[in-house]
């Protein structure tokens, strides 16, 4: 929404307020309204944090309906804001939370409850959707019979446990004695166009009754993050085509890792982001594969083919409109099909076999190890569309301005005898060139935020790529001449070859911004020495930050270092702080709660 | 005692000293802050003034020079590393130290190499940070240490290899090594820093004084006529005189050295003086009072004229004598008649007087590594597993098998024949041939030199071959900077680097190392020099006399005029 049209009528705020935001607005340069958006959502946050929003607890009476939301990668919370726009053009009062800032004790005055959640890792819960996935299995949870709720889950069939948190939660809603009175929804990557059908569906059932409870006011409560994310035209269905400026390896000669600084323009639009927000960024598959599938596959590379309603030929919507490197079951299941191909459609019968089979294969590898008389159309319908990647931004607006920069790490491997590379990391490492235009888009991400004092200290872990926010969250401190002290953790195999962004920490150390800097360069000796280990070494010291309300903040590698380094905090909380097991976990959930121990992990 | 002797009252006592006193005053005899440096995990380098003081300690920081832009736009410091210099006075070093040395070097340097260097030792080339303490325990446990190999002290001492007066030059040997560890450094910063050592409290430095030397002090014991280690290189010589095959003292001579600066006229290199005769047993006193007038009269505002060299020309040779002589309580006797004839190394066995035999290994550029084909380091550990004797590393960067009996000739032999250590085909002239290490470690260098000598030596091979004297030789050295670690500055031609692919070209050195060569072309590429290096060879076969070689042929013909006295002739 633009500021100019805003008005009392369609905003929380009075005219009075307006008056004055839409005078304080014209004196801002677009960096410092994304400035002033992160810092009042940030005030909200911790306001309503404290039990202090007094709108909040007017809506509570109403009985709207109360979206709920679980989100890794900002997907399940694009659905639940979708939903409720939706609701609310039918004149509907609702209320969308965050899963992560809802208070389980409004569980029993709830009435209709709708839930979007997404899956991520091997069937775990997004983060912000832990304490309440929890919570509802457990003896504290209410009873909630004659609630109305319907589900919707958001996944990646390239996963086993595919939108497993969906089930989770309508499974322990009902067990409450909640009624599911719309089918559940489990979506895959390019959900957009189901999503939007649910939701429709949804509503028409929850519509008559909540029509009918509407005697009191309409209570409809915008959660303060929504002030920072409503802020550019250009998001993940309208990318911004921005130019690449440079994309320049960080990792030495000898290294067995190929890291990417890349830093694209933003110039001509009006994208703002906050340290800790990702850019989403779409790519091209490479050509020389494109062409290497239609070939083998006898496609002409004009065939006209329709993807998406929209008449393409067959050679650019594989290079540009579909997903071609990350496999999934689903694509293996309509290639079986469509081809005929028995030993492949045996394959996708045996879940197992074909969870390791996609695993480790490509698209492309399928086809080109399955080629078989296909028509252009039937191959396309087998793809599902193409997914923007999504990167932790590296720098912050205030020090880069108009640029954003990422820290991307080359995926790449051997198979069947030819090198592999990922999709994006490819397209970025190998394909693009320097100037070249990336569609791009901002995508926020409040539940990984500096803390809104800047007296408070920080305690930064991040590993390999994981160092990516931090470098935005230091050269945010840094432009703030934040007080708060700052402690980095990073690792990554080799001292000489992987220590990415060297020469800057360097400079942060001297200049004093960083107070403290542990390294574990796992291969460098004969024992591997990693980021949780440092921690563990460095046990008092952390546990004295976190007593005097460190903020702690971890990125990178969700399956194991971010493990590994959650039961690193709850050794050090135990053995510093005098806890046992059970104590600390509560030690890590309150910080949680706080909003003090924040994960940015994948 | 340090605090016996005053400066010499020439010396502006106002003046404001090089910053280089500053840091040696600071550093508590040499341990300043490296400790804490070594602690430092954001670095592989060393910070301010630890990055000058590991030097005493035998260690240069360095790092690979090649992908220093490279690695500025990964956002990575430069690859810091050290080079490592050990202390082996005369060069010798037995098979137990060697196999100690060739295994650090292969599994903890970036480059794998032992390095032979015209200091008559062997260097590491790229150690990382946290494997210096290793390779200086490594280096102890076997009885090495690279203290004061570099830096402002007296550095590794000299001695004539000559295997073949065996008993001449074990007696010349036992001096360089006592005289070496006379004028250590007392600070025990060494041991603490490297070895754990207990830590103890310096309260002096009896002969160097508590901020060392002005400048760099290098010294040698040379046996005549060989006069491979090259005096006129260095500070203080002890030429060995003999009666009868007995070593019985030396003519001492004192103010040579090769360093200067490219532009500046104030710097040159210059020959020694010969000071005159001692016996034995002066020995070490005088090389303690050489050392003790350098370091109270040498020049510490200035370190471009730091060095003796510099010292005896603005005090006169004569007062700096005259004060070694005070001082030690010895007068110097008139010089004992002896003749340097060559300094190059004599390849192939040879037996000595005491019936053992010596194989001289030509090691071109010094460089003992597994090369595609010549797998030298590999043929140097096999000799060193079954040898009996020692190795020598010649001050012209060879390697000779010492010592062997006359039974295991043949086997050894076979295997330095095998590993390429022998090669029929090397010519003279690349056999006397030597480039200082240069790019890509050396920070220093300014154009290449050990990596462009094969190339270069081919070209200057064909010039011979195409003017019909292809078994003839030219003392050749290309050094990548003025400093000297080359000795181009008393090559027939020398070579020194300006600028990547510039040297500077001098000629008129003499076969025996006792003439400065004077500069002929000025900053110019090889499309430049070899056409008049064609020219000048061929004026010289075609003209000539007798066995007249290049450096005097291009005196005599006035092709450069001579360096008599290098302050007044050098620049003129």
């Amino acid at each position: 929404m633009l500021l100019s049209q805003l008005s009392a009528a369609a905003s929380p705020l009075t005219q009075e307020q307006v008056q004055k935001l839409q005078g304080l607005v014209a004196e801002l340069n677009p960096i410092q309204q994304a400035w002033v958006s992160g810092y009042l959502a940030a005030n909200a946050n911790s306001a309503a944090l404290a039990g202090g929003a007094g709108t909040q607890a007017a809506a509570v009476e109403a009985a709207p309906l109360t979206i709920l939301y679980g989100s890794q990668t900002g997907n399940a919370k694009a659905v639940a804001s979708q939903l409720k726009a939706q609701a609310e053009s039918r004149g509907l009062s609702v209320k969308l939370v965050n899963m992560a800032d809802y208070k389980t004790s409004a569980l029993k005055k709830e009435k209709f409850l709708a839930i979007a959640v997404s899956t991520y890792g091997e069937g775990e819960p997004p983060e912000d959707a832990e304490a309440l996935h929890a919570f509802l299995a457990s003896k504290k949870a209410p009873k909630l019979e004659g609630v109305k709720v319907a589900v919707i889950g958001l996944g990646d069939t390239s996963y086993e446990f595919f939108c497993q948190t969906a089930k989770d939660f309508e499974q322990r809603l009902t067990n409450l004695g909640a009624d599911v009175v719309y089918q559940r929804a489990e979506l895959d990557v390019d959900y957009e166009e189901l999503a939007t059908q649910w939701i429709a569906g949804a509503l028409d059932v929850f519509e008559p009754e909540l029509k009918s409870q509407q005697d009191a006011a309409t209570n409809v409560v915008s959660m303060p993050s929504a002030v920072a994310s409503a802020s550019s035209q250009y998001t993940k269905q309208n990318p911004f085509a921005a130019e690449l400026s440079v994309v320049q390896k960080i990792t030495g000669r000898d290294s067995t890792k190929d890291v990417r600084h890349v830093e694209i323009s933003l110039d001509g639009s009006d994208i703002r982001y906050l340290p800790g927000d990702s850019l989403g960024v779409y790519f091209l598959n490479d050509e020389a594969l494109v062409d290497e599938v239609l070939e083998l596959l006898a496609i002409a590379d004009d065939t006209k083919v329709t993807v998406a309603g929209e008449s393409i030929a067959v050679r650019d919507a594989l290079i540009e409109k579909l997903e071609l490197t990350q496999s999934y079951p689903g694509f293996v299941e309509k290639y079986s099909q469509a081809t005929n191909n028995a030993q492949l459609q045996a394959l996708v019968e045996d879940k197992a076999a074909l969870r390791e089979y996609i695993e480790a294969r490509q698209i492309f590898d399928v086809i080109k190890q399955n080629p078989a008389a296909i028509d252009a159309q039937s191959l396309v319908d087998c793809c599902r569309k193409l997914q923007a990647r999504l990167y932790s931004i590296a720098s912050s607006q205030t020090e880069v301005e108009d640029e954003v920069h990422l820290t991307v790490g080359l995926v790449e491997f051997d198979a069947f005898g030819e090198k592999h590379f990922g999709g994006c990391s490819g397209y970025l490492a190998n394909r693009a060139q320097e100037g070249a235009k990336v569609k791009v888009f901002s995508e926020h991400n409040d539940n990984f935020r500096l803390p809104a004092n800047d007296d408070t200290p920080v305690i930064m872990v991040g590993p390999g790529t994981g160092i990516a926010p931090f470098r935005a969250f230091l050269q945010e401190r840094d432009a703030r001449e934040a007080a708060g002290e700052n402690w980095l953790f990073f690792g990554n195999p080799h001292f000489t070859q992987d220590f990415l962004y060297q020469v800057e920490i360097q400079g942060y150390v001297k200049s004093g911004l960083l107070s403290k800097v542990d390294l574990a360069f796992s291969r460098d000796q004969a024992e591997k020495i990693y980021v949780q280990d440092r921690l563990r070494e460095k046990g008092a010291e952390v546990f004295a930050w976190l007593e005097k309300g460190a903020h702690f903040y971890v990125c990178g590698d969700a399956t194991r270092m971010a493990k590994d380094v959650h039961q690193a905090l709850i050794d050090i909380i135990k053995a510093h702080g005098g806890k046992d097991d059970e104590q600390a976990e509560q030690y890590l959930k309150d910080l949680r709660s706080q909003n003090r121990y924040q994960k940015d992990v994948y | 005692m340090s605090t016996e002797y005053k400066p010499n009252s020439k010396l502006d006592p106002n003046a404001k000293f090089a910053d280089n006193e500053r840091l040696k005053t600071q550093s508590n005899y040499l341990r300043g802050t490296i400790e804490a440096d070594l602690k430092d995990p954001l670095t592989g380098g060393f910070t301010a003034d630890n990055f000058q003081l590991i030097r005493f300690h035998g260690m240069y920081q360095q790092d690979d020079r090649d992908i220093r832009p490279e690695r500025a736009k990964q956002k990575l410091e430069p690859l810091h590393n050290v080079m490592l210099r050990a202390r082996m006075p005369g060069g010798i070093i037995k098979p137990s130290q060697w196999l100690a040395i060739d295994k650090f070097a292969e599994e903890k340097s970036m480059y794998g190499s032992i390095r032979l260097t015209t200091r008559q030792t062997f260097q590491f080339h790229g150690v990382l940070k946290p494997n210096i303490k290793e390779m200086h325990q490594m280096l102890n446990s076997v009885g090495i240490d690279s203290i004061a190999t570099a830096g402002d002290v007296n550095r590794n001492v000299l001695c004539t290899t000559n295997p073949v007066e065996s008993q001449l030059h074990q007696e010349a040997y036992e001096w360089a090594t006592k005289i070496s560890e006379h004028l250590l450094p007392h600070t025990k910063a060494y041991a603490e820093i490297w070895l754990n050592g207990e830590k103890t409290e310096t309260t002096e430095e009896p002969i160097l004084g508590s901020t060392y030397l002005p400048r760099k002090f290098k010294t040698t014991v040379t046996i005549p006529p060989n006069n491979e280690v090259d005096v006129h290189a260095n500070d203080l010589n002890f030429v060995a005189i003999a009666d009868n095959g007995k070593l019985v003292g030396f003519n001492v001579l004192v103010g040579g050295g090769l360093a200067m600066t490219h532009g500046d006229v104030n710097t040159y290199p210059r020959k020694a003086d010969d000071f005159g005769f001692i016996p034995l047993e002066h020995t070490l006193k005088i090389a303690e009072h050489v050392v003790s007038v350098q370091r109270d009269w040498g020049n510490r505002v200035n370190r471009k004229n730091a060095k003796t060299k510099y010292t005896l020309d603005t005090f006169g040779a004569d007062a700096f004598k005259a004060e070694v002589q005070k001082r030690a309580g010895v007068e110097f006797e008139p010089s004992r008649p002896y003749e340097f004839t060559h300094r190059g190394d004599r390849f192939g066995w040879v037996e000595g007087i005491d019936g053992k035999h010596h194989l001289t290994l030509f090691i071109e550029n010094g460089r003992i590594l597994d090369y595609p084909g010549k797998p030298l380091k590999t043929g140097c550990r096999k000799i060193a597993q079954i040898h009996q004797g020692d190795f020598r590393m010649t001050a012209n960067q060879n390697l000779i098998i010492a010592g062997v009996p006359a039974d295991q000739k043949a086997t050894i032999e076979q295997l330095a024949r095998e590993h390429g250590l022998i090669n029929d085909e090397h010519t003279v002239q690349r056999k006397n041939s030597m480039a200082c290490v240069a790019l890509p470690t050396c920070p220093l260098a300014m154009a290449e030199a050990e990596r462009y000598l094969p190339e270069l030596v081919t070209q200057v091979e064909g010039l011979l071959d195409k003017h019909g004297v292809a078994d003839d030789s030219i003392i050749l050295r290309v050094v990548g900077c003025p400093n000297g670690c080359g000795r181009a500055m008393l090559a027939e031609i020398g070579l020194v680097g300006k600028g990547l692919g510039k040297y500077n070209v001098y000629l008129g050195g003499n076969r025996e190392g006792t003439r400065v060569p004077k500069l002929y072309l000025e900053n110019v590429g090889e499309d430049v020099y070899l056409p008049a290096l064609d020219e000048l060879i061929g004026q010289w076969v075609q003209e000539r006399q007798s066995d007249e070689c290049f450096g005097d042929f291009v005196i005599r013909k006035g092709i450069v005029a001579e360096v008599k006295v290098s302050k007044t002739d050098f620049h003129a």
